[in-house]
C-alpha cells in the first residue's frame, strides 16, 4: 500500500485531538482537587467519585436510566429480529421502501423526532413518563438492532432451516433450535449496543420525561452549579467507561455472528 | 460396477403425475410423469436449468406443484408439509449445524421421536458406524472437512429411516479423487440400506455409475427415462445422445429394403441393414441422423485385420487421456470427420496428426436417432 502524504496524516491526527481531547478532559479533572475546571491542576483526589455516593438525585436518576435503557434494549432488539428476519427471508409488497422507513431514525435530527413525539403524545393525551421515553429510544435504537441483526439473519446458510424442516422440526422448533443459536450473537450485540445508546441519549429523554430525569438529564440539570462539575466530571468518566466496555463487548459478539456464519468453506479431506 | 443389481420390486414409492411448476409464467418443469419404484437408485440427470432440482425440491415439500400431484407411498402429498414427509434430504451444501457436534446433528431428528437417552445413542452409533464415522461422535461440526460433512449429512437423514432419500447434487462440492470413491460408496451404502435414493445431478458419469434407472432432463421434461445400458445404447433423441457420452453424428437415409426390414444409406459408409434394436423410437422413412459412438470405431493396427465396414482415414487430431486415446480422424475423399477412441493397451501405439489409419466398423454399431423428440 501506498503511504498517505504527510499533510493527510497531520490532518487525521489533528482530527483525532479534535474529537477525542474534550473527553479526555474528564479523567483530568475528575481526579483533581479543585472546584474550578481551570488548569493549572492542584492535587490529586478521589473526592469527586465518594461524593457521588451521597447524591440520592443521582441514584434515582441511575436507576431510571437504566430502566429506560434495558426497556429499550429489549424492545427494539425484539423488533429488529421480526424486521431482520423479515427482510432476510422473505419478499414483500414495497419491501425496499418500508425497510428504508425504518431505518430513517438514523438519519433524522433527534430533536425533530423529539418535538414531534412530544406533540403527538401529548395530543393523544399520554403523561410524560419513563415509559414515553423507552419509546423515543426505541425509535431511535431499532435502526442499529435492524442493521446488526439484518447482517446475522443474512449470514445464515438458509439450507439450515430447510434442513431442520426436513428432519422433521415445526417452524417453531426450527427457530429455537437452529436460527436462535446461530444469531445469538447478534442479538447479544444488538442488546448491548442499543442499551449504551438508550443509556447515553440526552434530547429525547429531556424532552419525554416527565418528573423523573434519566441520567444525562440529570447531568444536565447539575451543570447549573459549578461546585457540582468536578462531580459531574467523575460521573460523565465512570459512564465513558462503561459504554465503552458494553460497546466492546457487543462488537466482540457482532464480529462472533460473521464467524459464526463463514461455515461453507471447507477443504477436501 | 460389474456387481449384478438386486431387481427393484414392483411397488411404486414414488408416483409424479403430470408435475408442473411455474415460477412467474416460466415453467421449470412441465408436466413430468414418473413412477420411480420402492429400493431403486433414481437418478434426475440433465444441465443446469432443467428443472430437476426444482422436481426434487417438489417431492421433498419444499416447493409446492402449479399443478399435478406427487403420491408417496400411496399417500397424495398435496397437504403434507416437508416436516411431515417420509422423505430427507442430503443437500449440496450438506447444511451441516455449525452450532452441534456430530452426535448432535445425527440426532438432531431423533430428539422429537421420543426416544430413551440410550436408545438413541445406539441408533446414533450405529448410522454413524454406517457411514464410517464411528468415534467422530464429539467433534465439533466446524471442524469437519468435506466428505465428513457429507457423511454426517447422511447420516443425519438416515437414522430417520425415511421411506426415500433425496440427494441434490452431494458430490458436486467434492474434489475428483473424493468424488469418484464417494460415487461408489454411495452405491453400496443405497444397497446396504434398501432405501429408494434419488439423486440429483449434472454429472452423467456419476449418473450411469449410481442409477438403477435414470431419468434424463431437459427444459422442465423428461427427455427420457431408462437404464444408464439403455440410455448409452439407444438414445431416443440427438440430444440425450450427445447429452450422455460422446457420439458421432452422421447423415443417412432411411429405406425399406424388399420386405419389412429397413436399412439406412450411410454415404461414404455404404448401405447397412438395421434390426429393430437399432431404431429406439420409430422414424419415418427419408432423411435421418445416425449415431455412432467412438468406442464402436477401431483403428485396423494391424495389416491382416479386418472388419465389416472399413475406410481410409488421417488422424486430424490425437487427444491422450492415459487409459484412453480419442482421435479425430477425417475419411478420405470425403468431408466426413469422426471422432474414434482406442483403449492404450500394451504394445499399441499412440498415432500422431497426419497419420494415416484404417477405421473398421460393425452394422450394429449404428443407432438412427429421432431428431426432434417433444423436449426440443
Amino acid at each position: 500500500m501506498e503511504k498517505a502524504p504527510k499533510y493527510l496524516q497531520i490532518f487525521v491526527v489533528v482530527y483525532l485531538v479534535f474529537l477525542y481531547a474534550p473527553a479526555l478532559l474528564l479523567p483530568v479533572f475528575a481526579f483533581n482537587d479543585s472546584t474550578i475546571i481551570s488548569f493549572p491542576l492542584s492535587n490529586f483526589t478521589f473526592d469527586w467519585f465518594l461524593g457521588l455516593r451521597n447524591e440520592s438525585a443521582l441514584h434515582d436518576a441511575l436507576g431510571n436510566s437504566l430502566l429506560v435503557a434495558l426497556s429499550s434494549a429489549i424492545l427494539s432488539t425484539c423488533l429488529g429480529v421480526l424486521a431482520s428476519r423479515a427482510s432476510a427471508r422473505h419478499e414483500f409488497f414495497a419491501k425496499k421502501s418500508i425497510i428504508s422507513f425504518l431505518l430513517l431514525p438514523l438519519v433524522l435530527p433527534e430533536i425533530i423526532i423529539a418535538v414531534s413525539l412530544l406533540v403527538v403524545l401529548s395530543q393523544m393525551g399520554f403523561a410524560l413518563s419513563l415509559w414515553t421515553v423507552v419509546l423515543g429510544h426505541t425509535l431511535v435504537c431499532m435502526p442499529f438492532s435492524i442493521a446488526i441483526l439484518t447482517s446475522a439473519f443474512n449470514n445464515m446458510d438458509q439450507s439450515l432451516e430447510e434442513a431442520s424442516f426436513d428432519l422433521g422440526e415445526t417452524g417453531w422448533g426450527t427457530f429455537r433450535r437452529v436460527i436462535l443459536p446461530l444469531v445469538a450473537p447478534g442479538i447479544v450485540s444488538s442488546l448491548l449496543i442499543t442499551f449504551t445508546l438508550s443509556l447515553d441519549e440526552f434530547i429525547i429523554a429531556f424532552f419525554l420525561t416527565g418528573t423523573g430525569a434519566t441520567l444525562p438529564v440529570y447531568i444536565w440539570g447539575q451543570l447549573r452549579f459549578p461546585n457540582k462539575l468536578p462531580n459531574v466530571m467523575a460521573l460523565g468518566l465512570l459512564l465513558l467507561l462503561f459504554s465503552l466496555l458494553l460497546l466492546s463487548v457487543g462488537e466482540y459478539f457482532r464480529r462472533r455472528t460473521k464467524q459464526m456464519a463463514g461455515t461453507d468453506s471447507f477443504t477436501g479431506d | 460396477m460389474p456387481k449384478s443389481i438386486d431387481a427393484p420390486t414392483n411397488g411404486v414409492i414414488v408416483d409424479l403425475n403430470k408435475v408442473s411448476k411455474y415460477f412467474a409464467d416460466v415453467p421449470a418443469v412441465n408436466g413430468v410423469s414418473a413412477q420411480i419404484r420402492e429400493g431403486e437408485f433414481f437418478s434426475l440427470l440433465g444441465p443446469s436449468g432443467c428443472g430437476k432440482t426444482t422436481l426434487l425440491r417438489m417431492i421433498s415439500g419444499f416447493e409446492q406443484p402449479s399443478s399435478g400431484s406427487i403420491t408417496i407411498a400411496g399417500v397424495p402429498m398435496e397437504d403434507v408439509e416437508a416436516n411431515e414427509r417420509p422423505t430427507n434430504m442430503v443437500f449440496q451444501s450438506y447444511a451441516i449445524f455449525p452450532h452441534l457436534n456430530v452426535e448432535e446433528n445425527v440426532a438432531y431428528g431423533l430428539k422429537r421421536l421420543g426416544l430413551s437417552k440410550p436408545e438413541m445413542l445406539k441408533q446414533v452409533n450405529e448410522v454413524l458406524k454406517l457411514v464410517d464415522l464411528s468415534g467422530y461422535n464429539k467433534r465439533p461440526a466446524q471442524t469437519l472437512s468435506g466428505g465428513q460433512r457429507q457423511r454426517v449429512a447422511l447420516a443425519r437423514a438416515l437414522v430417520l429411516k425415511p421411506k426415500v432419500l433425496l440427494l441434490d447434487e452431494p458430490l458436486s462440492a467434492l474434489d475428483k479423487k473424493l468424488r469418484e470413491q464417494m460415487q461408489i460408496e454411495l452405491r453400496h451404502l443405497q444397497r446396504t440400506v434398501g432405501i429408494t435414493f434419488i439423486l440429483v445431478t449434472h454429472d452423467q458419469e456419476e449418473a450411469l455409475i449410481m442409477s438403477d434407472r435414470i431419468a434424463v432432463m431437459l427444459d422442465g421434461k423428461i427427455a427420457q427415462l431408462a437404464s444408464p445400458q439403455e440410455l448409452y445404447s439407444r438414445p431416443v433423441s440427438k440430444w440425450v445422445a450427445s447429452f450422455i457420452g460422446v457420439m458421432n453424428f452422421l447423415q443417412g437415409d432411411l429405406f425399406r429394403d424388399g420386405g419389412d426390414k429397413l436399412s439406412v444409406d450411410a454415404g461414404i459408409l455404404g448401405k447397412i441393414s438395421l434390426n429393430q434394436e437399432q431404431i429406439p423410437v420409430p422414424v419415418a422413412t427419408g432423411p435421418v441422423t445416425i449415431g455412432i459412438r467412438p468406442e464402436m470405431l477401431t483403428v485396423l493396427y494391424d495389416k491382416n485385420s479386418t472388419a465389416e465396414f472399413e475406410l481410409n482415414a488421417v488422424i486430424m487430431e490425437s487427444d491422450y487421456y492415459g487409459d484412453m486415446t480419442y482421435y479425430t480422424v477425417k475419411v478420405e475423399q470425403s468431408e466426413l470427420v469422426l471422432i474414434v477412441s482406442m483403449r492404450n493397451t500394451a504394445g499399441r501405439t499412440v498415432l500422431k496428426e497426419g497419420d494415416k489409419a484404417r477405421i473398421g466398423w460393425g452394422s450394429e454399431s449404428l443407432v438412427i436417432l429421432a431428431e426432434s423428440t417433444s423436449s426440443e
